[in-house]
């Protein structure tokens, strides 16, 4: 079936829109919301088999030939995440019932998840940089209401510098795709990637590279353009917090890596220097900031940054050690980030303060919290059988055989503070003195903590079963490092 | 104390009407002629601002008992069945269809399913300008 790729963007539209017809049934919402993304989920994984069977699926809508009409494609790299977004976007909604409340529930929390998803399924499977365009305005939107949603102080401020960020970062993706479209007369990324090459004038191509990285630089949260995530991210509740940290800022990261390996390739000895440069000071900046802080929910923020600047490195190598690296690092560390985001919000629901400071001694009252906790921060620092080792060791190893040895050399050194700042929450927040802790009923600890157990559980089964999964990934590493693939599957010539 | 708008209530009874009316025409002429379901349905909320100008919310909210969220709900089931009708046909999502048909009073007709989404995006459209309208000005 042709429509296959569109059916994890299809599907959640389509919940989406039924559940805005009964916003008061809080029974309803609940189960729509879940067996929607649930339905978005099997079929991304019906669609990760197929693209794995049958090669890169590509659809252009409207049955217009391919560089007319808009080509959505499917191929590894894609397919793989979206089947991550969805995985989270479902135990977010697992996770959204004991903790959002029932007053955000009933005003239009579950539509507004679902619409999220739309965006970033779409973001991850367009073939078009306008569409592109589109479907990140369509996540944005949705990421504007879950912000704000509940009108809280803290959220009513930050809401207004995001969007203020958001918006200008639009407004210049709008003029970055003005300039392409006025230099290469095309939209469709696959007839871009032929354009380009034979365009002899790199000059205005570079100058439209970096622009393109500026943009994408905003949503990723790069070097100096991370200033609006901290506060930003600090403001929603934690379930909105762990969808934004999870997927938001890796759609940037994608975008980055799709268009600096398809076309952007003209000058690479500018491009990817620079962007190898950036990720590292990306490292340092979130590095610095995840030490400098007492506040679980802040430290984990700053490990977002660390880690997009991680998967950029990756990239910027554009060899096949490098990518491969870069691609399971990116699926490793969406899952890593909203599990340790739900197990923040535990903590923090438990102590009732997210100040690192005033917790203490949870480690004998919760004892598999505690060592749920430190298998995720091991996982996330990259300790051998857990899944952030295998993606950071291929990324050390491109860095090595490319030209930027010493970015490795930093990338090796700064995992040791990855693991301090995630170490730092085990030590203050379930050794030491215990503090009086928030009484939670059973229930509701359970509905809390089964979701992320199980989240924490796939992590781990995604380390130590890389072998399984590396087929996939080197796939989707050669898909991106063979462009006429890509090309081939969408123009059909 | 509420001023006498006996002018303004007459003149808008009849007006409306033409705005409507010329809603409907933008709406249908969008496929040839400059219009479609974007104009057509901002038109159409001007259509209803001018009523609440003239009378007050609550008059306008008897006059039209809808639920403009629901109407924004509709409006995009609308528009996405119609593009998903060409999964039925196994054809590229967003495929569309047309045909000529002999209608009683309009004679040879062209028909595209192209309307059908418009229709969609005209409610969409409909719905949350009025629900912007609405929520601001029933706020207190």
């Amino acid at each position: 079936m042709s429509n296959l790729l569109l059916f994890p963007i299809i599907i959640p539209l389509f919940f989406a829109a039924i559940l805005m017809m009964f916003p008061k049934n809080l029974k309803l919402q609940r189960t729509l919301a879940a067996v929607g993304a649930g339905a978005a989920l099997l079929s991304a994984l019906v669609l990760v088999a197929k693209v794995n069977t049958a090669g890169v699926q590509a659809v252009t809508l409207g049955s217009w030939p391919a560089p007319f009409g808009i080509s959505m494609v499917s191929d590894p790299l894609s397919a793989l995440l979206v089947v991550t977004s969805s995985i989270i976007t479902l135990f977010v909604i697992f996770y959204s019932f004991p903790t959002i409340g029932i007053k955000r529930e009933q005003s239009f929390y579950y539509p507004a998840v679902l619409f999220l998803m739309v965006g970033v399924n779409g973001a991850f499977t367009t073939g078009d940089i306008f569409n592109l365009f589109v479907f990140v305005e369509v996540l944005l939107m949705a990421s504007y209401t879950l912000i704000v949603h509940g009108g809280e102080k803290p959220q009513l401020r930050e809401s207004i510098k995001y969007l203020l960020v958001n918006i200008i970062s639009s407004a210049l993706f709008v003029a970055a795709v003005a300039f392409l479209y006025s230099v290469t007369g095309t939209l469709n990324m696959a007839d871009l990637a032929v354009k380009i090459p034979q365009i002899e004038e790199t000059g205005i191509l570079t100058v439209i590279a970096v622009l393109f990285l500026v943009v994408f630089g905003f949503k990723a949260a790069i070097f100096p353009l991370y200033f609006w995530l901290p506060g930003s991210y600090y403001a929603p509740p934690i379930p909105i917090l762990a969808l934004f940290g999870a997927l938001l800022t890796k759609v940037g990261v994608y975008a980055i890596m799709r268009t600096y390996t398809l076309f952007f390739t003209m000058n690479i000895g500018f491009t990817h220097e620079l962007l190898g440069i950036i990720a590292i000071l990306t490292i340092l900046a979130g590095c610095i900031g995840a030490l400098a802080y007492f506040d679980v929910k802040k430290i984990i923020i700053y490990n977002i940054i660390i880690a997009v600047g991680v998967i950029l490195f990756g990239i910027a190598q554009l060899n096949q050690p490098g990518i491969d690296g870069s691609i399971f690092y990116l699926i490793h560390d969406m899952l890593i980030k909203a599990a340790l985001f739900f197990l923040v919000g535990i903590v923090a629901v438990l102590f009732g303060t997210t100040d690192l400071r005033q917790m203490g001694g949870l480690i004998k009252t919760y004892p598999v919290l505690g060592w749920v906790y430190l298998v995720t921060a091991f996982g996330l620092a990259g300790i051998p059988p857990l899944s952030g080792f295998p993606g950071k060791l291929l990324i050390v190893q491109g860095g090595f055989e490319g030209p930027q040895f010493w970015g490795s050399i930093i990338i090796l050194a700064t995992s040791l503070i990855v693991l301090l700042s995630a170490v730092r929450i085990f030590v203050y927040a379930f050794w030491g003195e215990p503090v009086e802790t928030v009484p939670l009923k059973k229930s509701v600890f359970n509905q809390m903590f089964i979701p992320t157990v199980v989240l924490v559980a796939l992590t781990v089964a995604f380390g130590v079963g890389a072998e399984l999964f590396m087929p996939l990934i080197s796939g989707a590493g050669e898909v991106l490092l063979n462009p006429s693939i890509y090309i081939d599957a969408v123009l059909k010539e | 104390m509420r001023t006498n708008d006996v002018m303004l209530q007459t003149a808008t009874k009849v007006v409306t009407f033409i705005i409507l009316m010329f809603a409907v025409h933008i709406f249908f002429a969008g496929h040839y002629t400059p219009g479609g379901g974007f104009v057509g349905g901002l038109l159409t909320t001007s259509a209803i601002v001018l009523l609440m100008l003239a009378f007050d919310i609550e008059t306008v909210k008897k006059i039209l008992p809808i639920n403009y969220v629901t109407m924004t709900a509709i409006g995009l089931l609308l528009a996405l069945a119609t593009a998903s009708a060409s999964i039925i046909f196994d054809v590229p999502f967003f495929t569309h269809a047309y045909d000529y048909f002999d209608l009683p009073l309009f004679g040879k007709t062209s028909l595209h399913s192209a309307m059908l989404f418009d229709a969609g995006v005209y409610l969409v459209v409909v719905g949350v300008t009025m629900t912007i309208i609405q929520t601001i000005g029933e706020d207190e």
